[in-house]
């Protein structure tokens, strides 16, 4: 020990003089993508509209379920450009007008925007404002002209609008005020002015709108009232006719309006298929003649044959998936049909007409792990012969998007990373030998040349073309996307749920998909009707014992959205991504707690705690059982209660009363609980600390070699609460009425160790803890700033430890295990700062013996990743630091945090609406890797000292090699000119 | 002589025995002084000698004084901060005491007689170089890189474990 603590002011010394001599961390130009890479997404596409003119690039707009509208290119998948919209600026609807502009429909109907279609710049941006909520549509109708103007149908917030697509100006808008009138359809029948809203009325009135599209003048208004009612949607199978179910479900209406009559023609299900039994539902479609509907786990397709007649056209008990009809040449409209059979998916392209005639007839072979096919577009192009070809864009159930085209998959887009819910890592496997001689061989000759060229590079003499063949040599160095374990901990697996219940592993190199499992927990099935992936854990992590069994990780859902729906369990295996087990529970999952403790196969215990308060111990072996029993009166557990503002804190009893005997299952009891006055404090933000997280020492030393000792407990909870008033957006509230507390909960005891009140703030709160500071983002309404405050915590009852004899010989109690219930003695110390940016997320970086200096990882609102080094957030500045302070690296108190350019972790990228960033230590105690997610992928390694315990990667390895030789050849050349001296000494 | 024998040549030195002589002294030589002063002339002879190891012997032991002002001054100039001169003169004033201690027999051999007392030179030697080394040592300690501090024994104590755990949060 002495000698560490001998060492540690060289070290120190060595990370003051590396961090002084280079403030900021920032990479060369040439270093980018070394480390680091980026991966851009989209989200499930919603809606679809090809450009293909026979001028420009043919390409298709998309519209996503993560707020994007992207132009993607047609042949290869890639983004053109892309506009991620906010949260709350939802898109309803996209179209194409006048074969240039995009025009895009949001925030429930209320803006209308359009953009340039080549390049994604915004060209005009129209407010839609209307008398009530309502369904919202958009129509680009290709012949309406006014005053050569060519215009917009837009219904939204119950009001009817033409707007010209050349500068966003309304033209005309028609108020639909009545009362109940809730609009199903807007509808423009092709080769006429006139604009059809149909729509019911106190659910049982059928209402139709008969309106000249050239000035909004109502031509007509009819309704009829249908007894028994309407249910969900209607579908349209001519311009004049639409088809709907009567509440039951189990009726179909044919509702016809030509010339303004509106005429009803009722054919129950049961005639056109006799085992219909349970209510059914309209598929969503627009094919001219047919319609969809689904009972059970059947499709039938209806045909319409002239006055309200219907026919089955076809039956199917498998999976299908339908697109909107496109108009081919001669008045002809096509659709395409996606039907899945085993492995395969059988795509038709019909005439709507002509059910029983395939233009086209395709199979393909679909791999499992994409699940169902949930959307069809649909897209033609001329062949050479001038017969027409087919392309079909689809989106299936892990939200990937696909282009089919003559039978094969042209592209696919891995577009459900753009949702990702929930990160961890995995090691990958250890290498062993057995690599193949002929791979050897090869490489030898490639790693000559790369050293070759190499030495050209740090030589200078390698021409601009060995330049680029040295940069993309390194960007593609098969070294790190080695799929074994590495020296330094680099080469990890993350793995990442997504919102479709996909698991996937990325590798950490490069970022590619070593394996995707679209889970079967988590498909839909009888008795989970809309499961819901939750979160994951790292399961089982084996390094000492059971070294031969795979890593795995626990996926918690949910079947439904209710907290009480009984959860799933599904065990993944990190290698091959192979699903292990799955657990159907009994019980629902509130809250799912690690405990410090595995078995001795490395499974970690988790505690799994029901809607009931009743704690369930998985896994559910003996041996688990009896080791939880020997923690078992140490283990507590506490629940947060938002919407009341109650923490509340348990602990347990033994066995579970009144059900069946399960000795797995425990009741738990309360301890304690925190009320906040409902009238002045709301809780919007809890934050804790990482569990994983390691603590290189209890000890924190200053200036004049004085020791202070940190508060590290893991069982602290950081707490902010808001005025109530105050929970609005930013401005809602004068600063006299908003206040935000911020408290800091032992949480076994329920001890309120600290509460501190920032009068005239407000929140959104985020905040990050990490050993024994907390580091919390508010906005300051007197100030007009965000603020970033920190607080520390300081073990009082440890400070008279400083008697050097006594530490010595070790005659101290400094660590030995404490409880919580011996009220230890803490002292805080806080400062704030004015900050710049407002944040998305806030993390801190984690080293591997945490040793390293901590960096704060601050997502800003412009989608980047800020470093900015805990030095700054340090209590103890002071606007003068005394020379002693200033040796030990504290630096001058500033009002507000300064912002270095260079210190963008992301560099020049930006991660598109991002939602969370996650640090892993690496094994090499100086780095961490980073790995930053939204619709966009980030991943990067950091060393916020620096990279003080190897080499870096632009060290020269030639100039060191060219050293040891010319030594070498020295030492040799005059030990034998020494030599031949000395025998020429003996002859004289 | 035999007649085997042509010549020979006798090593043994026959200088000192006057009854072997037969080859005449050379000129200006008188032998029978020496012969005669032999005994108090050598006496005085070792006197001196010792009397003179005996002041050698005190000169070298007081050399490290020197060495010792020399090293004050040096660290004074290398001030207090931590770096590579400092550093290398510290440990150097560390050394040099070190490596004179460990050859304190050696440094004294060629003074060593049965007549001189050399415990009080070696005595001195000792704690000269003592000296230097507690200098060497305080230097040290002044750089901070003794570890003297309780900070020096408590920075790399990890954290006392918990006894209690508790987890949980808002509700998933």
């Amino acid at each position: 020990m002495a000698i560490r603590s001998f060492f540690v002011p060289f070290l120190l010394f060595g990370l003051y003089f590396y961090s002084s001599l280079s403030p900021v961390l920032s990479l060369y130009e040439d270093q980018v993508g070394l480390m680091d890479w980026h991966q851009q997404y989209i989200g499930k596409v919603k809606q679809a509209v090809f450009s293909t003119q026979k001028t420009g690039r043919r390409r298709v707009i998309v519209s996503t379920e993560e707020n994007v509208i992207a132009s993607l290119d047609l042949r290869h998948g890639e983004i053109f450009w892309r506009h991620l919209l906010g949260s709350d600026d939802v898109i309803d609807g996209i179209d194409i007008g006048l074969g240039k502009y995009v025009i895009t429909l949001s925030s429930g109907g209320s803006i209308l925007r359009s953009w340039n279609l080549p390049d994604g710049q915004m060209v005009w941006e129209s407010y839609l404002q209307g008398p009530k909520h309502s369904k919202s549509f958009l129509l680009v109708p290709t012949n309406l002209k006014i005053e050569k103007d060519s215009v917009i149908v837009v219904f939204s917030n119950g009001r009817l609008h033409a707007v010209s697509c050349i500068d966003g100006e309304v033209l005309w808008k028609k108020d639909f005020e009545a009362e109940s009138f809730e609009v199903q359809q807007v509808i423009k029948p092709p080769g006429s002015d006139l604009i059809y809203v149909v729509g019911f009325a106190a659910s049982s009135q059928f209402e139709m709108y008969q309106i000249n599209g050239r000035n909004g003048e109502l031509l007509k208004h009819e309704s009829t009232t249908f007894s028994s009612g309407f249910l969900g949607e209607v579908s349209l199978v001519s311009s004049e006719t639409v088809v709907a179910l009567d509440s039951t479900g189990s009726i179909l209406l044919t509702i016809s309006f030509q010339n303004g009559e509106i005429s009803f023609q009722q054919t129950p299900i049961s005639n056109l298929y006799e085992h219909f039994s349970g209510p059914a539902i309209i598929i969503p479609s627009s094919v001219p003649g047919i319609f969809a509907i689904k009972t059970n786990a059947i499709t039938i397709f209806i045909r319409v044959i002239g006055e309200g007649m219907l026919e089955v056209a076809e039956k199917t008990n498998h999976e299908t998936a339908i697109s909107d009809s496109l108009p081919l040449s001669e008045g002809q409209q096509a659709f395409a049909l996606i039907q899945h059979a085993g492995s395969e998916i059988h795509l038709a392209v019909k005439l709507a007409h002509d059910w029983d005639g395939n233009l086209l007839k395709e199979s393909i072979k679909m791999n499992q792990q994409r699940g169902l096919v949930h959307k069809v577009f649909i897209n033609n192009y001329i062949r050479t012969d001038k017969s027409h070809g087919f392309r079909v864009l689809i989106v299936m159930e892990d939200h990937s998007l696909l282009l089919l085209q003559q039978g094969t998959i042209v592209w696919s887009r891995e577009d459900g990373l753009a949702s990702i819910i929930d990160v961890t890592t995995s090691e990958l496997p250890v290498e062993r030998d057995g690599v193949s001689v002929a791979k050897v061989e090869h490489n030898l000759f490639e790693w000559l040349k790369g050293h070759m060229l190499k030495l050209k590079g740090t030589l200078m003499l390698a021409s601009p073309e060995d330049v680029a063949l040295i940069q993309s040599m390194r960007l593609k160095s098969s070294e790190k996307s080695k799929m074994t374990r590495d020296h330094n901990g680099f080469r990890k697996l993350l793995i990442v749920l997504t919102r479709a219940g996909k698991l996937f592993a990325l590798h950490t190199g490069d970022g590619h998909i070593v394996w995707s499992h679209l889970l079967r927990s988590l498909h839909k099935s009888e008795p989970c009707q809309s499961p819901i992936g939750l979160n994951l854990y790292q399961w089982q992590v084996p390094h000492h014992h059971a070294m031969d069994e795979n890593p795995s990780v626990l996926v918690v859902s949910r079947c439904g959205p209710s907290s009480d729906a009984p959860g799933v369990l599904s065990f993944i295996d990190t290698y091959t991504g192979n699903e292990l087990s799955s657990l159907s529970l009994a019980h629902a999952v509130a809250q799912v707690i690690p405990l410090p403790y595995t078995d001795s196969t490395e499974q970690r215990l988790h505690l799994l705690i029901d809607s009931d308060k009743h704690a369930h111990l998985y896994p559910k072996t003996s041996e688990a059982l009896s080791i939880f029993k020997r923690e078992f009166s140490n283990i507590y557990w506490y629940s947060v209660e938002g919407h009341n503002g109650i923490i509340k804190g348990h602990a347990l009893k033994y066995e579970c009363t009144g059900k069946v005997a399960d000795e797995f299952c425990f009741d738990t009891r309360e301890l304690w609980s925190v009320v906040f006055p409902s009238e002045s404090e709301k809780i919007i933000a809890t934050v804790t600390r990482k569990l994983n997280e390691v603590v290189h020492t209890q000890a924190k030393v200053i200036a004049d070699q004085d020791v202070m000792y940190k508060y590290i407990s893991k069982n602290l909870l950081f707490v902010v609460t808001v005025a109530p008033k105050g929970c609005g957006e930013i401005g809602s509230v004068t600063p006299e009425e908003s206040w935000l507390v911020a408290y800091l909960i032992d949480t076994v005891t329920g001890r309120i160790l600290h509460r501190v009140t920032h009068h005239g703030a407000q929140g959104p709160v985020h905040a990050v803890f990490s050993e024994n500071w907390v580091v919390y983002h508010y906005f300051n309404l007197r100030a007009h700033r965000y603020e970033l405050s920190v607080i520390e915590l300081y073990d009082q009852s440890r400070a008279d430890n400083k008697d050097v004899w006594k530490l010595v010989l070790g005659k101290h109690n400094l660590t030995s295990p404490i409880s919580l219930f011996s009220r230890p003695e803490v002292i805080t110390k806080s400062q704030s700062y004015f900050f710049t940016h407002s944040v998305k997320a806030i993390a801190v970086t984690s080293t591997a013996k945490g040793i390293t200096s901590k960096q704060l990882l601050i997502g800003t609102i412009g989608d980047q990743v800020l470093a900015l080094d805990k030095r700054f957030l340090d209590p103890r500045r002071s606007v003068n630091p005394t020379q002693a302070e200033k040796e030990e690296g504290i630096i001058p108190l500033t009002d507000s945090l300064p912002i270095i350019p260079q210190s963008y972790v992301t560099h020049a990228l930006r991660v598109e609406g991002l939602r969370g960033i996650i640090t892993v230590p690496a094994k090499l105690e100086s780095t961490t890797l980073v790995f930053a997610h939204g619709v966009d992928l980030f991943f990067t390694q950091l060393a916020p000292s620096r990279t003080y315990d190897s080499l870096t990667e632009d060290f020269n390895y030639a100039l060191l090699l060219i050293t040891i030789v010319a030594l070498v050849a020295a030492i040799f050349v005059t030990w034998r000119l020494s030599e031949r001296k000395e025998l020429q000494e003996k002859w004289r | 002589m035999g007649s085997g024998r042509r010549w020979a040549v006798s090593f043994s030195d026959n200088s000192t025995s006057p009854s072997c002589r037969d080859i005449r002294d050379p000129p200006g030589f008188t032998r029978a002084s020496v012969d005669q002063d032999d005994s108090t002339a050598s006496r005085q002879k070792k006197d001196a000698e010792s009397n003179w190891k005996a002041q050698k012997a005190w000169e070298v032991a007081q050399a490290p004084f020197k060495n010792l002002l020399m090293m004050g001054f040096m660290m004074w100039m290398a001030g207090n901060t931590v770096h590579l001169f400092s550093i290398g003169i510290t440990f150097s004033a560390l050394w040099q005491p070190v490596s004179a201690l460990q050859g304190v027999g050696k440094v004294f051999e060629p003074y060593k007689d049965s007549k001189v007392e050399l415990l009080g030179p070696k005595l001195l030697f000792i704690a000269l170089n003592l000296g230097g080394l507690a200098l060497g040592v305080w230097k040290l300690n002044t750089l901070g890189l003794l570890p003297t501090h309780a900070s020096d024994w408590v920075s790399s104590l990890p954290p006392a474990q918990e006894v209690e755990y508790s987890g949980g949060g808002i509700p998933l």
